[in-house]
């Protein structure tokens, strides 16, 4: 994933990066920024890496599966292999990994599914070196869509694990 | 709480014919699928006292709506009446009933002293000229006339179908508001007809899938409280909660109370999969009832407590199975096509209801223990979470509406697929739970 050029230098803290209704780049919404233009890195900005907002933004904070799965593809692992990477660099930071569902399906069972993909995504980092005691899982099952239409552009968007980043209390 | 005294009105029960309640020709049999509605006359109750008059016109009200919602009565209005009940002693002129057709007469008569309401009704099969069963009388608060209201029409309905009734009963549920990206979810208990609506937590946090103790005094539900979905339980009386205390680190939701009320059996997910574990509510001791890879959720008990069916796709898509609660291998019950899911074992035994996701398209379905004889009662773009009323004959659910504006309503449906109708929420509504029928 690239950082759009675009992107605000909004230093978007940890509240924001937690946020599940903000789209990875809604955030610059064309409001312009000096670090592009000028190349200097703004601490907290997308393009500090070591900030939140790049790890949302150009690690990406999170990865899609399809339809009731809760396999990983190619490009998930891809995700969340920057995701470790990252995560073995910035100690300072745990993870809370939020899976979900689309609409189609009943509650509970979205429940579980999102608590499998959610696990999926976890074990992943683990795999790669991320210990697991910094990464904490929680299921939303289909009651927090970030995409609100009732058709497959939507649901493949919402079936996803998140990858919120917080303070690592583990030391 | 309310308490409701119930006494034989000794004056009728002299009067009453013993038999006429099994012999008469005033009988719906519910399972046939009634075409015909059976015609009655609710006339305003009689009131004996002025006081008592703005209770006497509401009660017949809400009789009438009663009887009217379950789609197998019509009333015939008053303005087609011969005669007035102007007295709740004076004898009924049979004539003058059959002339406008009504099959069944309910009159009534309310007194009140104080906060004290007193409700006398009878019941009359008007072509046999006779009383249907003894008259009765309910004792209650001024407060709580709805209650008496539907207590009387829980003897009606359950006279004239031979069934029990389903009025006096509460449903809890899920109040909704906001954005569906941002819905905000409230525990929310009401009349099983959306009267009395009173909030039981805030919006703070998500809560979900609430379901009442076979008392109805507790209701167990998930809530995102401390950040992960746990279960609590409630005490409606006292609006107060407690956290079920489940393994740490885990998450917890779908719990349900055994039928004596002692046991919760709940899903818990650890390492991304989900288990079934039952907890004695008393020593708060858990046991693992399945032990699979495969995600094993929404339980429901037997109303004899020996067995749970649940959902699991162990098979590869969720399915339903029932396994005795003393463990053992489950046996897949559902064979059709599609996923199933959310079965509720009904309180008469007899049936199990779910929903059923198949080809796009979302019902809610009744099949026997052994998974026979399936029907589909209701077809939609999102139909979930079944909910048996108390008399196992008519069914609540979740209805979403698709799209960016989708909201989620309450409907209701008989067992045979009829009258299928929302129930008025003063917001959004799901997951609703009906209580067992009051005391």
């Amino acid at each position: 994933m690239k950082v759009s050029s675009k992107l605000a230098a909004l230093g978007l803290v940890l509240a924001v990066a937690a946020c599940t209704n903000n789209s990875p780049f809604a955030a610059g919404g064309g409001a312009g920024g000096a670090d592009g233009a000028n190349g200097s890195v703004v601490p907290g900005s997308p393009s500090d890496p070591r900030s939140p907002a790049y790890f949302q933004q150009a690690v990406g904070d999170r990865v899609l599966f399809t339809v009731n799965e809760s396999t990983l593809t190619d490009a998930a692992k891809a995700t969340l292999q920057g995701q470790a990477d990252w995560l073995l660099q910035n100690t300072d930071y745990a993870a809370r990994i939020e899976g979900h569902a689309d609409e189609q399906g009943t509650r509970e069972y979205n429940l579980a599914l999102g608590a499998r993909r959610a696990n999926a995504a976890r074990e992943f980092l683990i795999s790669r070196g991320v210990a697991g005691n910094r990464i904490t899982t929680v299921t939303y099952g289909k009651e927090r869509p970030i995409e609100i239409c009732s058709q497959e552009a939507c649901y493949a968007k919402n079936r996803r694990a998140v990858t919120v980043l917080v303070a690592n209390v583990t030391g | 709480m309310m308490k409701i005294l119930t006494s034989i009105f000794l004056g009728v029960a002299l009067m009453a014919a013993p038999a006429v309640a099994q012999n008469t020709p005033l009988r719906i049999e519910i399972t046939e699928g009634v075409i015909e509605l059976l015609p009655f006359a609710a006339p305003d109750f009689v009131p004996d006292t002025p006081a008592a008059a703005q209770y006497a016109t509401q009660l017949s009200r809400v009789v009438a709506a009663d009887l009217t919602g379950t789609g197998l009565f019509r009333e015939i209005p008053a303005n087609a009446y011969i005669s007035q009940v102007s007295s709740f002693d004076a004898p009924v002129q049979f004539a003058d009933w059959k002339a406008i057709n009504a099959q069944a007469l309910v009159t009534g008569g309310v007194s009140v002293s104080g906060n004290t309401l007193t409700v006398r009704f009878r019941i009359w099969d008007v072509f046999s000229d006779t009383e249907l069963g003894t008259g009765l009388q309910f004792t209650g608060t001024t407060d709580g006339w709805r209650r008496m209201a539907h207590k009387v029409a829980d003897q009606v309905y359950s006279r004239i179908t031979g069934e029990g009734g389903y009025f006096d009963s509460r449903v809890v549920f899920v109040s909704e508001s906001g954005p569906k990206d941002e819905r905000r979810k409230r525990l929310a208990i009401m009349d099983y007809d959306g009267a009395n609506v009173q909030y039981l937590t805030d919006s703070a946090s998500i809560v979900l899938a609430p379901r009442f103790s076979p008392a109805g005094d507790r209701v167990l539900y998930t809530s995102y409280e401390s950040g992960v979905p746990r279960i609590y339980v409630l005490d409606v009386g006292a609006v107060q909660r407690n956290v079920l205390p489940t393994q740490e680190g885990t998450m917890s939701f779908a719990p349900r109370f055994s039928p004596d009320g002692r046991s919760v059996v709940y899903s818990l997910a650890r390492g991304g999969n989900t288990d079934l574990y039952l907890m004695d509510i008393n020593s708060e001791q858990s046991r693992q009832l399945t032990n699979a890879p495969s995600i094993e959720t929404a339980p429901s008990f037997s109303p004899d407590g020996s067995q749970i069916v649940f959902e699991s796709d162990r098979s590869g898509t969720p399915q339903l199975y029932i396994m005795p609660v003393t463990g053992g291998e489950p046996r897949k019950i559902s064979s059709g096509k599609g996923r199933y899911g959310t079965p509720v074992w009904s309180p008469r035994g007899d049936l199990i209801a779910f929903t059923k996701q198949s080809q796009g398209r979302f019902h809610i379905g009744v099949m026997r223990t052994d998974g026979s004889a399936e029907r589909l009662l209701t077809a939609s773009f999102l139909d979930e979470g079944p909910t048996w009323a108390p008399n196992g004959r008519v069914i609540m659910f979740t209805r979403e509406t698709q799209g960016a504006q989708g909201r989620a309503t309450l409907y209701s449906v008989d067992i045979s697929g009829r009258n299928l109708r929302p129930v008025r929420t003063p917001d959004g509504a799901s997951d609703p739970a009906w209580s067992p029928l009051q005391k």
